[in-house]
């Protein structure tokens, strides 16, 4: 794998092409758009397709009688605890989905054309504790009776949104700093995510997954910091 | 090449020696940003004829017993060689930006055999066809435009215009008005036949392409975008389907088939700018003269007749892969406004009460192709950067 940005023959702006281009704003500017409007009309659209849209599915039934009971209970207690259930069921997909994302890092860094043995171990080391985060998810989703092995909506829509990291991750041409920035993007959003996921479970009156939830909150942190350290740092190097 | 029944004298790449490995297959692919976008073109299209070869091939196995094991083992060859063709295209293209480019080919290479077509009636289909890809073209870059946020001529690099033809919204037609006159076996050109069988393939591609991404899109006009598109496709590949002489036995279409890719592949490997992709095509030129002298040989064995009968006589200048814009702008400037009947070109206004019928029903709830165009003029760097300035 290359590293870093090169000059090279990039084709694909105008500059590479002024003939060709004048050529075509000259179509442009003589034959015109045949249908008046602009973009608001698809615009308002998607909202009407909005509003006749089905969900995209529903959160389980939990299925043990241990479950029901403290569903029911949880109900009573709270006004919607299939949100939380929705929610661990989105953490859990987004962990399992870190541990594969790290593993192709390593990958990636290992292919490199220096392979930098201390970001490997950092790597390494982040990817362990996505897994310890998993496990931790699965087991509270256990513990309120549901199934972790069930995809919650918010499960599936995590999926779909980290296609675009996993797709940029695993695509041997790219480096390792189009890498991080991937992982930068997983990682400001995990934060976040933790932080939420703890408030839910304090309002949904589980204080001890919260608990447990603050110190995966606090080992996020720590790989935010690191994923952004790395970059900058690489980056830098490069720039000066 | 000017002939192609001389070529016949170069047996090509014996079947046995066509081999691969999956790694070889699955090998590195161009790159978006550096390759020429003809690099890309003739990606796409060398892809859509080699599935095409399956297809026809398994439409033969279907109704006859005795070419089954030597059809299923060519097809075996093709269907590695379009793998490996169809893995050249990188993983950073969108399923939008690969639609660009599919309609790049069907503009830039339906504009090409438009102009060396011999036959004036087959010649015309094309630039009708033209028009409607033409017009895909402008509605698809407004969809990634307003969709994606980029611009489509990051694509197309220059090469093709980027306005409106005959529009999408007009050219969903009753079945009766989509089929052509088929060119006579006999009296036709062995370039006639080689055009028709190439374009059907291409249009081929094209449809099931549309097909199948259609539903990977999230966005509801996308996704009706594709299904109005995937539709005159379909209308595409039964007109040009119809070019074709239905009184050819199976045995000369296979032969015209096996033509055509010799000289698909000659042509690629004439005008490819990146040595590597180049090597491709010169391999497989060699494999598929290998499928040409197979066919042969069955032809002369099944119908007695000599294959010089179906390849002999000149072949025109190789495929241009080369920017058709000031063709396309006369074609669009004359053409616009033509309709069909029947087999028959007629003007707008003549246009057959089924078909407006037909398309009124279509239409009823809407149409993609108007919604996401609306007022779309291409500017550099998408229409945000024009609206900025």
């Amino acid at each position: 794998m290359a590293h870093a940005a090169k000059l090279g023959t990039n084709l694909t702006g105008i500059q590479m092409s002024p003939k060709d281009t004048e050529r075509l704003l000259d179509a442009v500017n003589d034959i015109h758009p045949d249908v008046p409007g602009d973009s608001a009309g698809m615009m308002a659209e998607r909202a009407v397709r909005t509003a006749e849209a089905d969900r995209i599915g529903s959160v389980p039934i939990p299925g043990s009688a241990k479950g029901m009971l403290k569903s029911s209970f949880d109900m009573m207690r709270g006004k919607s605890p299939e949100v939380l259930l929705d929610k661990m069921g989105e953490r859990l997909a987004y962990e399992r989905n870190g541990v594969r994302l790290y593993d192709a890092m390593i990958a990636k860094v290992k292919g490199s054309d220096t392979p930098d043995s201390a970001l490997i171990g950092t790597l390494q080391h982040i990817r362990d504790e996505e897994y310890e985060h998993m496990m931790l998810v699965a087991k509270h989703i256990e513990t309120l009776g549901a199934d972790p092995t069930a995809q919650t909506p918010c499960a599936d829509v995590v999926g779909v949104l980290g296609v675009g990291p996993l797709q940029v991750i695993t695509d041997p041409r790219t480096n390792v700093e189009q890498c991080m920035n991937a992982l930068l993007t997983i990682e400001l959003t995990d934060n976040a995510a933790w932080e939420l996921l703890i408030e839910l479970a304090e309002a949904g009156g589980h204080s001890n997954i919260a608990k447990d939830f603050k110190h995966a909150l606090d080992q996020e942190n720590d790989h935010l910091v690191k994923v952004k350290t790395l970059m900058r740092r690489d980056l830098k190097a490069q720039v000066k | 090449m000017t002939r192609l029944d001389g070529i016949l004298d170069n047996k090509g790449t014996p079947l046995e020696k066509q081999q691969f490995t999956w790694k070889e297959m699955a090998g590195k692919p161009i790159s978006k940003l550096d390759d020429d976008a003809f690099t890309r073109v003739r990606i796409i299209l060398m892809n859509g004829v080699e599935t095409d070869a399956l297809r026809l091939k398994h439409g033969i196995s279907r109704i006859t017993g005795q070419l089954r094991q030597p059809l299923a083992e060519i097809r075996r060859v093709e269907q590695h060689q379009a793998t490996m063709v169809n893995w050249l295209i990188g993983a950073d293209h969108s399923p939008l930006e690969t639609t660009i480019a599919y309609e790049q080919v069907a503009i830039e290479v339906t504009a090409a055999v438009a102009q060396s077509e011999p036959d004036p009636y087959q010649a015309q289909t094309y630039r009708y066809g033209l028009l409607e890809d033409f017009d895909h073209l402008y509605r698809y870059s407004a969809m990634l435009d307003r969709l994606e946020g980029k611009d489509p001529n990051n694509i197309l690099q220059g090469y093709t215009d980027i306005v409106p033809g005959r529009p999408t919204s007009e050219h969903h037609r009753h079945p009766d008005n989509d089929l052509r006159d088929s060119y006579a076996k006999d009296e036709a050109a062995l370039i006639t036949k080689i055009h028709c069988a190439l374009i059907t393939a291409a249009e081929f591609q094209t449809h099931d392409y549309y097909q199948n991404v259609g539903p990977l899109f999230a966005d509801p006009l996308a996704r009706q975008l594709y299904a109005e598109i995937a539709s005159v496709e379909e209308q595409h590949v039964t007109q040009y389907g119809s070019l074709a002489d239905p009184m050819e036995s199976f045995m000369e279409k296979w032969l015209v088939h096996e033509a055509m890719e010799v000289y698909a592949y000659a042509s690629c490997a004439d005008q490819e700018t990146n040595p590597r992709i180049k090597a491709i095509w010169e391999r497989f030129l060699d494999y598929e003269l290998g499928h040409l002298n197979i066919a042969c040989e069955h032809f002369k064995q099944i119908e007695r007749r000599d294959p010089a009968e179906i390849l002999g006589g000149p072949l025109p200048q190789m495929v241009q892969f080369k920017s058709q814009r000031d063709f396309v702008r006369k074609v669009l400037a004359a053409e616009v406004n033509l309709r069909s009947s029947g087999t028959q070109y007629v003007d707008k206004a003549q246009e057959p009460q089924n078909s407006l019928a037909y398309r009124t029903q279509l239409n009823s709830q809407g149409i993609a192709a108007d919604i996401v165009s609306a007022g779309y003029q291409w500017a550099p760097g998408t229409e945000l950067m024009r609206k900025a300035s």
